[in-house]
């Protein structure tokens, strides 16, 4: 099926682990998907559920939050909050009636630069083909 | 007629406790009455929407509308009260937030008499008749109001001057709002929420907090909660941590957890987001390092396994006004 549909995809990266992988990839012009917004955060432990659910209000058709390795979070814990908030909103979704599948976590540090790009591309893909996907 | 000022009370969607509360108010009643008319309230004097109707635009002083706007008619008389009214009030959690009746945003309209017209178990129907707008008979057509998609609340219908939330809210804080109203130095700025504290029920809460580090959750059935300690320290789900302060800290002083009647903190959207920030930073996970991904996220579901009903018992009474609202397609 030809696909016209767009993502509209919401970002947010912890700065200090794949914020400077996304640096990274960006540095050694690999290009990834247009429609992939990056918002900085200084930790994912900073992503407030609030912030989640607006970005699905105002359209976004996928959230992903990308996050330090466990036990790497450079304010110790950080992560681990996020774990479990994201756990629990992606519970909340479903009964909001919204594919849980739109909300992605993903755990990248510093170095990985090529993952950076291999998983938000696939994960664009993941969104667009869900959204195509006959119902 | 008297020429006191007039004010009404209206029940939209509700359960009439809001009028309970009002008279709940007991010999302060007297006072309500010494310095006011109540013109209209369909729970306690006999005017009818014919009065209303009758009425100059502005007539009424004050209007205390509880409710949520599930039917046709219910927008009809919020829009009809917010015409005839100076001061709109939002009173109680269904005007403000949504409340129970809200929950129904949680199903599919088209969904949502199943449960009862059609699945009860001891429902029997196999006409598959349920309610509708319109039904002719013989003697001529009858009219019931029309249930709109979604649930909404009485502030996403039309302009409202004052919110006072609870579920209902509290005698001593609706006199409190009152008097705010005629205070000498003149009423609080429009679009306030008043009867209310600044912080949340903990701040009003009596019990011992530590520092939160939850291994799993229980249903109140499952354990019998110490006296001092914060019930949340002992992993009952109490909601008081995501509420606004206001009522007293009335359910935690008898050993029962908050189910968040008094909605969002002030200055916050979303009290389920406020649960789920929360319940996210007190899960006790033990060592994490070098876990991967499914081992960790195996052990937060295992924590979060006990709770039942996410969004019944985070949203229970701001569904609503909530930012999503309800489900995202009704
Ligand atoms: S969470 Fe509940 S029990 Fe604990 S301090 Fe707050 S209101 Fe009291
Ligand atoms: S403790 Fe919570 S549920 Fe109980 S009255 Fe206060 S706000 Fe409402
Ligand atoms: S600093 Fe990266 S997740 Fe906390």
């Amino acid at each position: 099926m030809s696909t016209t549909f767009e993502a509209k995809v919401v970002g947010f990266l912890c700065n200090w682990c794949s914020y400077a992988g996304a640096d990274k990839a960006g540095g050694a012009q690999k290009p990834y998907p247009h429609n992939f917004k990056i918002i900085r955060v200084m930790c994912s432990g900073r992503v407030e559920p609030e912030f989640v659910l607006e970005a699905f209000r105002k359209g976004a058709t996928g959230v992903v939050i990308l996050a330090c390795h466990p036990g790497d979070c450079h304010y110790k814990t950080g992560n681990v909050i996020a774990a479990g908030r994201f756990r629990l909103l992606k519970k909340l979704l479903i009964q909001l009636g919204i594919d849980e599948k739109r909300l992605i976590m993903e755990y990248i540090s510093a170095s990985e630069g090529e993952r950076f790009i291999e998983v938000i591309t696939k994960t664009v893909r993941d969104l667009e083909s869900l959204e195509t996907a006959p119902a | 007629m008297s020429d006191k000022p007039k004010i009404a009370m209206y029940w939209a969607s509700s359960c009439g406790g809001c009028e309970i509360a009002l008279v709940n108010l007991h010999e302060k009643i007297l006072d309500v009455d010494a310095a006011f008319n109540l013109f209209f309230c369909p729970c306690l004097v006999d005017t009818k929407t014919k009065d209303i109707e009758a009425l100059a635009d502005g007539e009424l002083a004050i209007t205390f509308f509880n409710g949520a706007i599930r039917t046709d008619e219910n927008l009809e008389m919020a829009r009809l009260l917010r015409k005839k009214s100076q001061i709109l009030i939002a009173f109680g959690s269904c005007a403000v937030e949504g409340c129970i009746p809200a929950l129904g945003n949680l199903v599919p309209a088209a969904k949502y008499f199943d449960p009862i017209y059609r699945d009860n178990l001891t429902t029997a129907n196999p006409d598959n008749i349920i309610p509708l707008n319109k039904s002719e008979i013989a003697e001529g057509s009858l009219g019931i109001p029309l249930f709109l998609k979604k649930v909404r609340t009485l502030g996403q219908v039309t302009e409202v001057d004052y919110f006072l939330p609870g579920c209902p809210p509290e005698p001593h804080r609706i006199w409190q709002a009152v008097a705010a109203l005629i205070a000498p130095d003149g009423p609080p700025p429009k679009g306030s929420v008043v009867g209310v504290g600044p912080s949340t029920v903990c701040a009003e809460c009596r019990r011992e907090r530590t520092d939160k580090k939850i291994r799993r959750f229980f249903r109140t059935y499952e354990i019998i909660p110490n006296q001092t300690e914060c019930l949340l320290d002992q992993g009952i789900l109490c909601m008081g941590i995501a509420t606004r302060e206001g009522c007293g800290g009335l359910c935690p002083e008898v050993n029962m957890p908050c189910t968040g009647c008094y909605g969002p903190p002030a200055g916050r959207l979303d009290q389920g987001a406020r649960m789920t920030a929360a319940i996210g930073s007190i899960l006790d996970l033990g060592e994490v390092k070098g876990l991967g991904e499914k081992e960790l996220h195996g052990r937060i579901d295992q924590a979060l396994g006990a709770i039942p009903d996410y969004a019944g018992t985070f949203y229970k009474y701001s569904l609503a006004g909530s930012i999503l609202g309800g489900r995202e397609k009704l």
